[in-house]
């Protein structure tokens, strides 16, 4: 008699498509960088440590290190630092908001989704423009 | 005739019973989280092109020291909680997994008080 389960009676299934058989959706595309811009604030974690960290050495180390931030190495990571920061805030408060049951009809979660992208991209050009207009740059 | 039923191989692999835990910190981090993170944006802003003198003294002031303080362990602890469910979603080896899990958590306590120390070390320090 043949088993009913068990790791060597596997019979061949079809499998069901995965996610490169579908056009991408705004939903879709959002919960993924919603996960890569968590990724790279867990990276960029390091940043505000080694910031931390040069302050509370001393002055040639603080400069060096807000040097490096200065330059424009530095000034295109904290720009990606920042719309990761934005994006991945606006996205969580998404979240926030589904977790209560809300916002779920379609209409409403391209909304969400496009002003997501949209919102990131505005509030990282605010704070940009923000530093730009007190000297920082 | 093998008397063990498929149980054997898959007790102790299933629940660990801690996701209701893990789902609510997120939760509750992610809150505190959208605040501090305005709260570092306007520190950051604010201080950019600052001199040393500057920095040092505000970095030492007691509410800055506390936004701080409070923005790092609810983003470590939120951090951890996310890289955690992405080395689960994406690390099917079982020995790999534990090390990633675990090198997970040292990374995060290792910015932790890295991060604390030195924000205590303005706050106190000579």
């Amino acid at each position: 008699m043949q088993a009913t389960s068990g790791r060597s009676a596997r019979p061949e299934r079809p499998l069901s498509p995965h996610l490169q058989i579908y056009s991408p959706l705004i939903n879709m595309v959002m919960s993924i960088v919603h996960r890569i811009t968590g990724a790279a604030l867990y990276v960029g974690s390091l940043l505000l440590a080694w910031w931390l960290i040069a302050a509370a050495t001393g002055p040639e180390y603080y400069d060096y290190v807000a040097g490096f931030f200065g330059s424009w190495p530095g000034k295109i990571i904290l720009l990606g630092y920042t719309w990761a920061l934005m994006h991945h805030l606006l996205g969580g408060l998404r979240h926030l908001l589904w977790d209560t049951c809300r916002g779920y009809d379609l209409k409403t979660i391209d909304l969400l989704c496009w002003g997501t992208l949209a919102g990131s991209l505005a509030l990282t050009a605010l704070i940009w423009i923000g530093v730009a207009a007190s000297g920082g740059l | 005739m093998a008397m063990r039923t498929p149980l054997k191989t898959a007790r102790y692999l299933g629940s660990a019973k801690e996701g209701a835990d893990h789902f609510w910190k997120q939760r509750v981090t992610a809150v505190s989280n959208a605040f501090l993170a305005v709260f570092l944006v306007w520190l950051i802003v604010s201080l950019t092109g600052a001199d040393y003198a500057t920095v040092k003294h505000e970095l030492g002031n007691p509410l800055i020291a506390l936004g701080l303080l409070a923005l790092v362990l609810s983003g470590t602890i939120h951090m951890r909680l996310g890289m955690q469910t992405i080395i689960e979603d994406y690390v099917h080896d079982e020995g790999l997994k534990v090390v990633a899990l675990m090198l997970n958590t040292f990374f995060a306590i290792f910015i932790a008080l890295a991060s604390i120390f030195s924000v205590l070390k303005l706050s106190f320090g000579a």
